[in-house]
């Protein structure tokens, strides 16, 4: 069953055209790589998808909805959370707010709730912390839960922003470049993790990355681009050897995967 | 939540205690009239400061038009129980209500807005509401509006002020404060996780213009004589001084600073002169120097003194 | 008729507004910050212009030309202590910091001049009326008209003409790569800044001479107008800076005549309101997105 799909997504800035037509199809549980040199218009894809950017044209469909051209927050409450390449935890809140604040677009109750500190304030607070410490628990960030989130080290703020996306309870979760700044020792946990995080929550993932074993290692089908167009897709093997995608920049790369 | 029910309880019990303390001290004249009126004074502004934290403290708007909605509460209060002979607690009510609503409709439009335009922007907008009360006749104009029954006293002062600080302590401390502190931290991400980061700094903008005006009328009703020139530009930037000095986010700073600030003018008369040059001076510093000010993003908690009985605490 | 005699007031008004406007402009779009203190120094030039004129007796052209220089003075000297520190702060710090400026220059001209306005001397530009076509002029809105013409075609011609108008633009594209092409991005900060304040200066004595008199409190309104000019043109280009400026000046004076006089400041703002939330980058700028 399709999850989500793109057709045709074009985007012009000015003059300048970043992406174009650009297609993509994913079902449920989906493990997908998005590669290609810098600037190859990545990470606008991603934000076309996540309603930063607006497409010039093409569509967006997600579980039967079109969602191209809608707000950040209302992809969110479709069910589509996402991390971005320079990580942007709120820095001056404790680990477990930054996790709690994946809930707080669920929340009902209202603001005379919170002023008067009705039973409905407490209930459902309480039913956000125990949901927010578990996650914590599972990405091994409880015991540092009331840290500021940017006395964090660098591995655990990549983490960290994992743990708060899969807080908001996605169906579909975009990791933009998640291994960025990671030693092998850390990739092979991620590695390891995105597996688990796909296994165990039954959510579709696609990632932007530049390392080249985690995408190789960990995504099931990759698409390659290229000056904001799609040059390749296919299995991890069948992009290692595709002359075109080799061309554009993996070179030696590859052959080390 | 016990332990914070606990807490309130704690808090509510020493303002009551403070209360009469205060009062005693202010009825028999141990200190005389003159600083009871600085204690009167310092209660308003800390309802200003704190509505004014809500929304450049913890949602991260500089917003230059504060005292606009001050002035709105305090014309709408006044003409209320001047002409409508209206009970006085109504009217304070019913001159925030106004406020507020005034912030709505200035904060859709305005708070797309970011940083310096906002900025700009709201302090137009306060202009244009001193600019629209000077030429309103029924208002006084620029005359001043001058016979308003003296209803406010230590006791409306003071307990306002205290569920001033509960209410807007609590509204920090919940999901919708959440939000708005993830829109202080970053919009973008923010948005990513769900937040209609609009609706959050509407929420507050509107939560502190309602209570500017309540402080405002409350401010008039013990003048009894006000006039669109106390509302203008610098009682906003006054304002928003005691803000950053306390720390932006601190609700226990703007309490601290906004009595230092307060008081500092009376105590140092002599230096009246010096003082449009002294305050500007110590917030170029402060930014400079200390920009998170007096207590940064922290309060002064009931975990500290729970430290400081049953050793570390947590675990 | 009247209506052309309007125009020329409007237009001298908004020459005025435009040379206060360029300042702000240049500076907003070197190092992102709205230089409140601005209009205070268009002020702090009127008063530098007051002191030659009476004082040292100097004539138009230097008393001009001092001001300028007094002006340029003062701006580097605030950009080096109180926004240079700044520079790697969250935005708000500088936005706060920039208020906190402007009140303290405008106490500290009040403590040592007096609040009492003080009058420009009737000797330094006499007033002559010049009939033409039906229409009273007044010598000085043509000269006022002419200087500022003057100014910002030396402007122009600093900016496109020059080695250090070359760098000025660079740094206002990119900061670092400026930096890395060997720019002293510093100087070209102060350089910025050292113009900026010097046309508000020219402003300030252009304006003393006008309605003669000054005051402590007289860079407020025309800094905010002009401000509001700056943006309206599009904030951080220059022509955009000149062209807010004479559009102001004429609403302005077009709304004082037929609309009401004590509304006026109020149509000024609602006019910043409107543009910033129809098209905030301004009638000449272009929208820029936030890379994400």
């Amino acid at each position: 069953m399709t999850l989500l799909k793109a057709n045709n997504l074009t985007i012009k800035f000015g003059g300048l055209t970043a992406v174009s037509d650009f297609s993509l199809s994913l079902s449920q549980q989906d493990l997908v790589g998005l590669i290609g040199p810098n600037g190859a218009g990545k990470t606008t894809i991603f934000n076309m998808l996540t309603g930063v950017y607006a497409p010039t044209s093409g569509t967006i469909e997600f579980n039967g909805d079109f969602i191209q051209g809608i707000k950040p927050y209302e992809i969110t409450k479709k069910r589509i959370a996402r991390t971005f390449q320079n990580i942007r935890l709120f820095k001056n809140l404790t680990v477990l707010d930054n996790v709690k604040i994946s809930f707080d677009y669920n929340v009902k109750y209202n603001l005379l709730h919170s002023i008067f500190r009705l039973p409905k304030f407490n209930k459902e607070e309480a039913e956000i912390e125990e949901k927010a410490l578990k996650i914590l628990k599972v990405f091994n960030l409880h015991g540092k839960r009331d840290e500021l989130a940017c006395n964090l080290p660098y591995g655990e703020q990549r983490r960290l922003e994992i743990a708060r996306a899969l807080a908001a309870e996605p169906k579909l979760l975009l990791l933009d470049e998640p291994a960025a700044g990671m030693n092998p020792q850390e990739t092979h946990e991620l590695m390891e993790l995105i597996n688990w995080i796909r296994d165990e929550f039954k959510i579709a993932i696609l990632l932007i990355e530049h390392d080249m074993k985690l995408v190789m290692g960990v995504c099931e089908s990759i698409i390659v681009v290229d000056y904001g167009k799609v040059i390749a897709q296919g299995t991890p093997d069948e992009i290692k050897n595709n002359p075109k995608v080799i061309e554009a920049y993996l070179g030696e790369e590859v052959a080390d995967a | 939540m016990k332990k914070e029910f606990r807490n309130t309880i704690i808090l509510l019990g020493a303002s009551i205690i403070l209360f009469f303390i205060l009062s005693y001290i202010m009825d028999t004249e141990i200190l005389n009239r003159y600083y009871s009126r600085i204690i009167i004074l310092i209660c308003i502004n800390v309802i200003l400061a704190i509505s004014l934290n809500l929304v450049i403290g913890v949602t991260g708007q500089l917003t230059l038009g504060h005292a606009g909605f001050m002035s709105i509460g305090a014309y709408a209060a006044s003409m209320l129980t001047m002409q409508m002979n209206m009970p006085f607690p109504i009217a304070l009510i019913f001159g925030g209500i106004f406020a507020g609503i005034i912030g709505l409709l200035i904060g859709i439009p305005t708070l797309r807005l970011k940083g310096d335009y906002l900025a700009i922007t709201t302090l137009g907008f306060g202009e244009i509401i001193r600019v629209v009360i000077t030429n309103i006749d029924k208002l006084g104009g620029g005359r001043g509006l001058s016979g308003i029954p003296p209803k406010t006293n230590f006791a409306w002062v003071f307990f306002t002020m205290v569920f001033t600080i509960l209410i807007i302590y609590n509204i920090a401390r919940s999901s919708q404060g959440r939000a708005m502190m993830s829109v202080r931290e970053d919009e973008i991400a923010a948005e990513a996780m769900g937040i209609n980061t609009t609706k959050y700094k509407i929420m507050a903008f509107v939560t502190g213009s309602f209570f500017a005006g309540i402080a405002g009328g409350l401010f008039a009703h013990y003048l009894m004589y006000i006039k669109p020139e106390q509302f203008n530009f610098l009682k906003s930037v006054d304002i928003v001084t005691y803000v950053v000095m306390g720390g932006m986010g601190s609700l226990t700073g703007s309490v601290l600073s906004t009595s230092i600030l307060t008081i500092l003018p009376e105590a140092l008369r002599f230096l009246n002169d010096y003082r449009m040059i002294i305050y500007p001076l110590a917030l170029i510093i402060i930014m400079r120097f200390r920009p998170q000010g007096m207590m940064g993003t922290k309060e002064l908690s009931m975990r500290m003194f729970d430290k400081f009985s049953k050793g570390s605490g947590k675990e | 008729m009247e209506f052309l005699q309007q125009g020329i007031n409007g237009l001298s008004l908004g020459f005025v507004y435009a040379l206060i406007a360029i300042g702000y402009t240049m500076v907003y779009g070197i190092i992102g910050l709205i230089n409140f203190a601005h209009g205070e120094i268009f002020m702090v030039g009127a008063y530098f212009g007051l002191f030659a004129a009476i004082t040292l007796r100097l004539p138009f052209i230097p008393t001009l030309l001092v001001a300028m220089g007094g002006a340029a003075i003062v701006g580097v000297i605030i950009e080096k202590i109180a926004y240079k520190p700044l520079r790697k702060s969250p935005k708000l710090s500088i936005l706060i910091t920039a208020i906190g400026m402007s009140v303290l220059l405008q106490n500290l001209v009040r403590l040592k001049m007096s609040s009492d306005p003080q009058s420009y001397p009737d000797t330094l530009l006499p007033q002559k009326i010049i009939n033409f076509a039906g229409l009273s002029i007044d010598n000085r809105q043509i000269i006022i008209i002419l200087i500022s013409i003057i100014l910002v075609v030396l402007l122009q011609f600093i900016v496109f003409k020059t080695k250090t108008g070359k760098a000025m633009r660079a740094a206002s594209f990119d900061k670092d790569a400026a930096a890395l092409m060997g720019i002293n991005v510093n100087s070209i900060i102060s350089i910025t800044f050292a113009i900026g304040s010097a046309l508000a200066g020219a402003a300030g004595v252009l304006v003393g001479i006008l309605y003669s008199s000054i005051d402590p409190y007289m860079g407020t309104m025309p800094g905010l107008k002009a401000f509001v000019a700056a943006v309206l043109g599009g904030i951080g280009i220059i022509p955009g800076a000149l062209f807010g400026g004479i559009i102001m000046g004429l609403v302005e004076t077009f709304s004082k005549v037929y609309i009401s006089s004590s509304y006026s400041d109020a149509i000024a703002f609602s006019i910043l309101i409107v543009i910033l939330i129809v098209k905030p980058s301004g009638l000449l700028g272009k929208k820029t997105r936030e890379k994400v």
